[in-house]
C-alpha cells in the first residue's frame, strides 16, 4: 500500500508537534524515519494509524492518504484503519495473562478475520513469519510473560502480523532489546519488506543504515530530508542532516 | 448517497465492514456504554435523592430552638438538639484527645522509624482495623468501662470513637509522612540537628496539611457513628457535660426519634439529619479542596 | 528513612514514646480481641457450635442461639453484593473510560459523598421512605410481576430482608466503585495501546487488557465491601424488622442480622448466659469481618499498593 501524506500538522493541546509534513512511502519498502529525541518521529508514526488522537487534546489537521483513501475522513472511524495497520511498540507489550498463541490470536479473532482451523493456520503463519514459531512451538500454551525480551518483541511482530496489514508500524522496536535479539529483528524488517509497507523509527542510524531503503530525517517536528539510505548518509543534501549524521548534536 | 458509500466501500478497505460480527462489536460496545452510564446515573441519582429528601423534609425545622433547646418530652412542639450537639462535640472531642495521638504516631512510627516485617505486620493490623465494624469498639468499651462502673458514659463513649480514629489518622499521616523528600531530612540532619528534632520541627510541619486533613477526616467520621454509642454514651434527653454519665450525641438523637411514633420528633430527625449531612458535606469538599483533589487526574 | 546519626537522649526519648503509644495501640488491638472472647467463653462453653444453630435468644429457657441471625446477615450481604458488584464495576468503566472529561472528577467526588454519609441517615431514609414505599408500591409489584420466584412471595411488611439489602447496596457501592477506578487506572497504557493497535473498540480493549489486569484489585475491593456489609449495623437495624420470620427464601420476611443482634439485645442482657450470648454474636461479626477484611487487604497488595485507600 502507498501511503502519502499531504500537510499534516499535529498538536498535543496548545503546543505544535509536527509542521506541514508532506512524504510519500513506496509500497513494499523499508523506511526509516531518524531524528533527535523529541522531534517527533513517534508522534508522526502514530498519525499514520490514528493512535495519535488517544492521547487526551490531541489533534490533526492534513490528510493521509493510504492507496488513495484519506484515512482522516470524517465518515472513517480510527477502528478500521487500525484495523489494517499493524505497530510493534518500543517495549513489547504482549498481553501477560494470556498464552503466546492467545496473544496472536487476539488480533484476529476480535475483527472476525477467523476462526477454528483458519485461525490456527494464521497464528502459526504469522509466528513462523516473525522467526519464532521454532523456539516456542512446543510451548504455544505458556503464558507470554515467560518469554525473553526478544522473543516476546517477535511476538508482538507476530501479533501484529496476524491481522493481516499491508503496513507495519515500528516505533524503536530494539531499543530495549540486546545486540543478538536486534539482529534477529532486524533481519525480521529485511524479510518482511518484501510482503509490506513497513516504516521504523530508530535512534540508530546504523540500524536504519542496515535495514532501510529510504530514510527520513525529523528535526523539531519539521520533515527535513528524505532519500534512498545509501545516498541520505553518503550525500545528505540538508545542512541539518548533515549535521545530525556527523553526531553534531544527538 | 448510498451509491457514493458504495462506491467508496469497494475501493475503501477502512470502512466499516457490513458484517454480522462487525455489528456485533458495535452493539456490544454501545451497550456496555449504555448499561456504565446508567449504573452512573443510578448511584449520582441515588445520593442527590437522598440529600434532596433531607434537606426538603429537614429544612423547615432547622431554627434557632434547634441549637438552643433539649428535646420535649412526648413529642411536644417546640424543643431542639442542642443537648445532642453538644454531646457530639464532647464525645468527639474526647475521641479526639484518645486517637490523634495514638493515630499520628502510630503513622510517625510506620513512616520514620519502621523498617523490617515488625512494620509491616503492624501496618497490616492498622488496616485490617480499618474493617472492623464500629459496633464492636463500643462492644470493647461496653464491658471495659460501661460494666465496671456499671453506668453509661460519655468517657466509654469517646474511647470507643477513639479507637476508631487511630487507624484513619495513622495510614493518611503515614502516607503524608512519606511523601516528605528524603532530602529534607538529611539537610536537617547535615545542619547537626538530631533525628527528633528533624521530625519533630522538620518533616512534620512538612507533612502539616496532609496531616490536618487526616484528622479531620476521622473525626467527621465519628462525629456520624452511632452504633459503639448504643452501649457507651447512651443517650440522654439533657443537657449533660459530665463525661462519667451518659450522655446524647447527635447520631443517637437521629436514630431515636427516626422510630419515633411522633411526627414532630420525626421532623427533628430530619432536622438533624440536614445538619449531621451539611457538616459532613462541608468537610469533605473542604478535604478535597485542601488536597487538590478538584485538579484533573487523567 | 533516618538512618546512623548522632543518637541522644532525645532521639531515644521520642524513639521509646513512639514505640509506646505504638505498642499502646497493638494492646488495644489485642484487647479487643481478648475481651470478646473471654466474655464469650460462657456460651461457647454451654453451647459449642449449637450456638449456630440455636434459632432465637431466649433468656426465659437459657436458650442462645444466632442461625436467623447469621441467616439475615447472609442474605442481606449477598443481595448488596449481587446488585453492587456490576453497578459500581460498571460505574468505574464509566468514569475511566466514557465519561466526557469535564465530568470525571465531579461525577467520582459525587459517588465517593455516598461513603460519607453515616449509616444512621440511611437508616433514617430506609425506615420512613424507602420501607413504605416498598410495602405500598415495591412489592406489590415485585410479587405481581415476579412472583413465581420464592424470593418474592409473602405479605408486604415493607421492613425486612429486601429493604436491608437495598440499603446496603447502597453504601457498599462506593467502595467498590473507587476501588475498581483506582484500579483501573493503574493498568499500563502500552497494554491498552496493544489492543488499540489491533484496531480493537473500547469495549474491546476493556474486555481484554483492562479487566484481566485489574481482575484482582477489583476482586478485593468485592471482598472489601462483603465485610463492610456484613458488619453494617445502624442502618440494617432500622429496616430490617428486627422480627423472626421463619427462615425461608423469600426476601419480603423480616429478619435480623448478627449487628442488629447485638444493637437490640445488649439492653436487655442480664448478666451471665445472656451478656455471654451477645458478646459471642460479637465475637462472631468480629472474625467474620477479619477475615474477609485480611483476604481482601491480601488481594489489594498484591496489585501493588492502590494509594490511599482510607477505605
Amino acid at each position: 500500500m502507498s501511503i502519502q501524506v499531504e500537510n499534516l500538522n499535529v498538536w498535543y493541546g496548545r503546543s505544535q508537534a509536527l509542521y506541514n509534513v508532506n512524504l510519500i512511502f513506496e509500497p513494499l519498502s523499508v523506511t526509516a524515519i531518524i531524528g533527535p529525541s523529541g522531534c517527533g518521529k513517534s508522534t508522526f508514526v502514530r498519525c499514520l494509524n490514528r493512535m495519535h488522537e488517544e492521547v487526551p487534546g490531541a489533534s490533526v489537521a492534513g490528510e493521509v492518504r493510504i492507496d488513495g483513501v484519506n484515512i482522516y475522513a470524517r465518515s472513517i472511524q480510527p477502528m478500521y484503519v487500525r484495523r489494517h495497520i499493524g505497530m510493534v511498540f518500543q517495549r513489547s507489550n504482549p498481553l501477560p495473562n494470556r498464552s503466546i498463541w492467545e496473544n496472536v490470536a487476539i488480533g484476529p479473532r476480535i475483527n472476525g478475520l477467523a476462526g477454528g482451523a483458519a485461525l490456527k493456520e494464521i497464528v502459526e503463519r504469522s509466528l513462523k513469519q516473525a522467526a519464532l514459531w521454532d523456539e516456542i512451538k512446543d510451548r504455544l500454551s505458556e503464558s507470554a510473560s515467560q518469554l525473553s525480551g526478544g522473543q516476546q518483541q517477535r511476538l508482538c511482530i507476530a501479533r501484529a502480523l496476524a491481522i493481516e496489514p499491508k503496513i507495519i508500524l515500528m516505533d524503536e522496536p530494539c531499543s530495549a532489546l540486546d545486540p543478538i535479539s536486534t539482529f534477529q529483528v532486524e533481519e525480521l524488517i529485511k524479510q518482511l519488506k518484501s510482503a509490506y509497507t513497513v516504516i521504523v523509527v530508530t535512534h540508530n542510524m546504523q540500524q536504519a543504515g542496515r535495514v532501510a531503503d529510504n530514510t527520513v530525517f525529523f528535526l523539531q517536528g519539521k520533515l527535513i530530508e528524505k532519500n534512498k539510505t545509501e545516498k541520505f548518509f553518503s550525500h545528505p543534501e540538508k545542512k541539518e542532516t548533515e549535521d545530525y549524521i556527523t553526531g553534531r548534536f544527538s | 448517497m448510498s451509491t457514493v458509500v458504495e462506491k467508496q466501500s469497494a475501493a475503501n478497505p477502512f470502512q466499516a465492514p457490513r458484517t454480522a460480527q462487525n455489528a456485533r462489536r458495535k452493539a456490544s460496545n454501545i451497550v456496555i456504554i449504555f448499561f456504565s452510564l446508567l449504573a452512573t446515573a443510578f448511584a449520582v441519582t441515588v445520593l442527590l435523592y437522598l440529600l434532596l429528601y433531607v434537606l426538603r423534609s429537614g429544612l423547615p425545622y432547622i431554627n434557632v430552638a434547634l441549637f438552643t433547646r433539649i428535646p420535649t418530652p412526648n413529642g411536644e412542639p417546640g424543643g431542639g438538639l442542642a443537648n445532642s450537639i453538644q454531646g457530639s462535640l464532647i464525645l468527639v472531642g474526647l475521641a479526639s484527645l484518645f486517637g490523634i495521638p495514638l493515630g499520628l504516631f502510630t503513622g510517625i512510627y510506620l513512616s520514620e522509624f519502621g523498617r523490617g516485617p515488625i512494620a509491616t505486620g503492624v501496618r497490616f493490623l492498622v488496616d485490617v482495623l480499618t474493617g472492623i465494624p464500629t459496633i464492636i469498639f463500643g462492644l470493647f468499651a461496653w464491658i471495659f468501662i460501661v460494666v465496671p462502673q456499671q453506668s453509661f458514659s460519655g468517657l466509654a463513649g469517646g474511647v470507643a470513637l477513639g479507637i476508631i480514629m487511630i487507624p484513619i489518622v495513622a495510614r493518611t499521616s503515614e502516607e503524608v509522612l512519606r511523601l516528605v523528600p528524603k532530602e529534607l531530612r538529611e539537610a536537617s540532619l547535615a545542619l547537626g540537628a538530631t533525628e527528633s528534632r528533624t521530625i519533630l520541627q522538620v518533616v512534620i510541619p512538612a507533612a502539616r496539611n496532609g496531616i490536618i486533613t487526616g484528622i479531620v477526616l476521622a473525626m467527621a467520621r465519628v462525629a456520624g457513628e452511632t452504633a459503639p454509642l448504643l452501649m457507651t454514651a447512651f443517650g440522654s434527653p439533657f443537657f449533660n457535660s459530665d463525661i462519667t454519665q451518659p450522655m446524647d450525641a447527635l447520631p443517637l438523637r437521629i436514630f431515636n426519634f427516626a422510630e419515633s411514633p411522633y411526627q414532630a420528633q420525626i421532623n427533628q430527625a430530619y432536622a438533624g439529619s440536614l445538619v449531621l449531612i451539611v457538616l459532613i458535606l462541608l468537610t469533605s469538599f473542604a478535604i478535597r479542596w485542601a488536597t487538590g483533589g478538584f485538579k484533573q487526574q487523567r | 528513612m533516618l538512618g546512623g546519626g548522632s543518637r541522644r537522649l532525645s532521639d531515644t526519648l521520642f524513639r521509646g514514646f513512639t514505640l509506646l503509644l505504638v505498642l499502646f495501640v497493638l494492646v488495644i488491638i489485642a484487647g479487643v480481641t481478648w475481651v470478646l472472647v473471654s466474655n464469650s467463653l460462657p456460651t461457647i462453653r454451654q453451647f459449642g457450635w449449637s450456638f449456630l444453630s440455636n434459632r432465637a435468644f431466649d433468656p426465659i429457657h437459657n436458650v442462645f442461639g444466632v442461625a436467623p441471625a447469621i441467616f439475615g446477615t447472609l442474605v442481606t450481604s449477598a443481595f448488596a453484593i449481587f446488585f453492587a458488584v456490576p453497578i459500581g464495576v460498571g460505574t468505574a468503566i464509566f468514569l475511566v473510560d466514557f465519561c466526557p472529561r469535564p465530568l470525571r472528577m465531579p461525577l467520582a467526588f459525587i459517588v465517593e459523598l455516598l461513603a460519607a454519609v453515616p449509616s444512621v441517615i440511611y437508616g433514617l431514609f430506609g425506615f420512613l421512605v424507602l420501607a413504605p414505599w416498598l410495602q405500598t408500591v415495591g412489592q406489590p409489584w415485585l410479587q405481581k410481576y415476579l412472583g413465581f420466584l420464592p424470593f418474592f412471595q409473602g405479605q408486604f411488611h415493607g421492613l425486612g430482608l429486601l429493604a436491608a439489602g437495598m440499603i446496603l447496596v447502597i453504601m457498599v457501592l462506593p467502595l467498590i466503585t473507587s476501588v475498581s477506578r483506582e484500579v483501573i487506572l493503574t493498568t499500563p497504557t502500552a497494554q491498552r495501546e496493544a489492543l488499540l493497535a489491533l484496531g480493537a473498540t473500547r469495549w474491546e480493549v476493556i474486555r481484554h487488557a483492562v479487566l484481566p489486569y485489574a481482575r484482582i484489585g477489583i476482586t478485593g475491593g468485592v471482598i472489601l465491601a462483603l465485610g463492610r456489609a456484613l458488619g453494617e449495623t445502624m442502618a440494617v437495624t432500622m429496616v430490617i424488622g428486627n422480627q423472626a420470620s421463619p427462615i425461608g427464601p423469600s426476601l419480603f420476611n423480616t429478619g435480623y442480622t448478627l449487628s442488629s443482634v447485638i444493637a437490640n439485645q445488649f439492653g436487655e442482657a442480664t448478666p451471665g448466659l445472656f451478656f455471654s450470648a451477645v458478646i459471642e454474636a460479637g465475637l462472631l461479626v468480629f472474625m467474620i469481618t477479619l477475615i474477609t477484611n485480611i483476604i481482601a487487604r491480601i488481594l489489594i497488595y498484591r496489585m501493588g499498593r492502590v494509594g490511599g485507600l482510607a477505605a
